[in-house]
């Protein structure tokens, strides 16, 4: 037998140790069967459903999907990062919470959170480029599910929740806007809300609700601001999942043409 | 053996002395192995379930050295003893055609494994969006204005971009209709009923060229719009050039003045 170099032998130990930890009672309790990353994995198509099916996953993906769907260039991407915008501007809106607060102070805040708190400039950054790009995002992919035709039956409610999505994605960046308190901000919203107050019959009722009051004040702004990071994320939730659900409903994904 | 509980037994009990017309403490006596089992003497009863009518006649082999008399076509054929050494005890009652008995109505499709062939592609585009947008926001300050005032009135005020096509609309039209009407009655009323109102079902776009084309124009109309609104807009809401009076869009405040 051939005897074995150190190098040798601690590369053995370094392999035997990682098995037992992979193979070990805690990472089979944190990885259902199936996981990759489980002792033992091994790329055949029964693991490749398991991936998916023995996974949290599975609440959002079917174990197969069409093969056409998958090509990039089918949907380029533009629901699920529509989706994807939406968490990464929830986690920087949160961690943006901590140094906010939705009274005269709020434009302070945002200058100290520019000028002496740690990546502060560029969280806040993330999360109103993030907005903006949100809004494109969405916009796009209803352009792609018009020139596909994928709102025809079964999807056509699917397209309803999808117009309602587009709304509320509207409103939580107009609602996101007034929140820095300063002249870009309230004066947008300004001119918003006096378009409400253009509505027939109920016009002066609507403007004053908006503003909670006559025109845009503090108390404009906890309004929005209560708006903007739990009522409407709240109900946005909401809708993305019964609009996720019913895409797999419909059948998956639409097409091909 | 497995104990059957007695409400299950008593039940098929009285299931099987129903159908064979016996009483119940019979046919629990049968199924227990303490009697012998009732025989049905009734033949049972036999269907022919081809539909298709058979065919008419045999056409006879166009053999010409034989011809066929015509009596043993009516004639009931003999008997033929396949296997002589064999008693034949069955015999053929019908033919079912091969159909299926239900219709399936989604046609298989071609599939593939959502891991790794959707997840893949997935996982690269979340993280170049990722980093397209880190890079963005290290690169490009967000606007922070002087702190609101509601006593000075910046002129002119804007609103957010996906607005200002609407703003810009506003400039030409009465408020109720421009502000109120079109983007309620239009943008959300007939768009949310549009898969209703659209009733081709065709979905390759040269066999459905009119909604292409309406869709386009909006694209277009609103795309029109909201860069005039951006960019061609000024004082008073009157026509600047951007090349020559500047922009005026806070929103792109450091995008402008970028060094
Ligand atoms: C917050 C906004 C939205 C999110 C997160 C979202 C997410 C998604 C995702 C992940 C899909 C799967 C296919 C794909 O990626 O293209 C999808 C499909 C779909 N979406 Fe959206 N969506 C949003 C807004 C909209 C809007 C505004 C519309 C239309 C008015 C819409 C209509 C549809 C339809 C009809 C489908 C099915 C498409 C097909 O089967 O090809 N969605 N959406």
């Amino acid at each position: 037998m051939q005897k074995l170099s150190l190098r040798d032998k601690i590369k053995e130990a370094r392999i035997s140790a990682a098995d037992s930890f992979r193979g070990g009672k805690l990472m089979s309790s944190i990885f259902r069967p199936g996981s990759p990353f489980r002792k033992g994995y091994v790329d055949s198509p029964r693991n490749r459903s398991y991936v998916v099916m023995n996974n949290v996953l599975y609440h959002l993906h079917p174990v197969k999907v069409k093969r056409h769907g998958v090509r990039l260039s089918y949907t380029l991407c533009l629901g699920g990062l529509s989706f994807f915008l939406f968490i990464v501007l929830t986690i920087t809106g949160i961690w943006l919470m901590f140094y906010f607060r939705p009274t005269e102070l709020a434009y302070v805040d945002i200058q100290n959170l520019q000028t002496s708190i740690a990546f502060g400039s560029l969280v806040r950054n993330m999360h109103r480029w993030g907005a903006h790009l949100m809004v494109l995002v969405v916009f796009l992919h209803m352009s792609r599910v018009f020139y596909h035709g994928a709102y025809k039956a079964p999807r056509e409610f699917n397209w309803v929740i999808g117009v309602i999505l587009l709304l509320l994605t509207l409103l939580l960046s107009f609602t996101g806007y007034l929140l820095p308190w300063d002249q870009l901000a309230i004066w947008a919203v300004t001119v918003g809300g006096n378009m409400a107050g253009y509505t027939p019959v109920i016009g002066a009722q609507a403007k004053f609700g908006l503003f909670a009051g006559l025109e845009a004040t503090t108390a404009t702004l906890l309004r929005f601001y209560v708006l903007h990071v739990l009522f409407l994320p709240f109900i946005i939730v909401i809708f993305m999942a019964v609009h996720f659900w019913r895409v797999r409903k419909d059948g998956g994904i639409s097409g091909p043409l | 053996m497995v104990d059957i509980p007695e409400h299950l037994l008593l039940r098929s009990a009285e299931a099987r002395a129903k159908a064979l017309g016996i009483s119940v403490e019979q046919a629990l006596a049968e199924m227990k192995g303490e009697t012998e089992p009732t025989v049905v003497a009734k033949d049972p009863e036999v269907k022919v379930i081809d539909e298709t009518p058979a065919p008419a006649a045999e056409t006879p082999a166009p053999a010409a050295e034989t011809p066929a008399p015509a009596a043993s076509k009516t004639d009931t054929p003999e008997e033929v003893d396949f296997a002589p050494e064999v008693k034949v005890t069955q015999r053929l009652l019908t033919v079912v055609k091969a159909k299926p008995i239900q219709k399936p109505v989604a046609e298989p499709v071609d599939k593939v494994n959502t891991w790794p062939h959707l997840m893949l592609p997935e996982f690269v585009s979340l993280m170049a969006m990722t980093a397209f947008l880190i890079l963005l926001s290290a690169i490009l300050q967000a606007p922070l204005l002087e702190e609101a005032n509601p006593n000075v009135t910046p002129n002119p005020a804007k609103a957010p971009w996906y607005f200002l096509g609407l703003q810009e609309l506003l400039s030409y039209w009465d408020p109720q209709i421009a502000g109120v009407m079109i983007p309620l009655v239009l943008g959300v009323v007939l768009w949310m009923a549009f898969p209703y109102i659209d009733r081709n079902p065709e979905t390759h776009p040269s066999k459905r060229k009119f909604a292409i084309m309406f869709y386009t124009f909006f694209l277009a109309g609103a795309g029109v719009l909201t860069i005039i609104g951006v960019l061609f807009r000024g004082p008073g809401w009157n026509w600047t050039y951007p090349w020559i009076d500047g922009i005026w869009f806070d929103d792109l405040l450091d995008w402008i003045h970028f060094e």
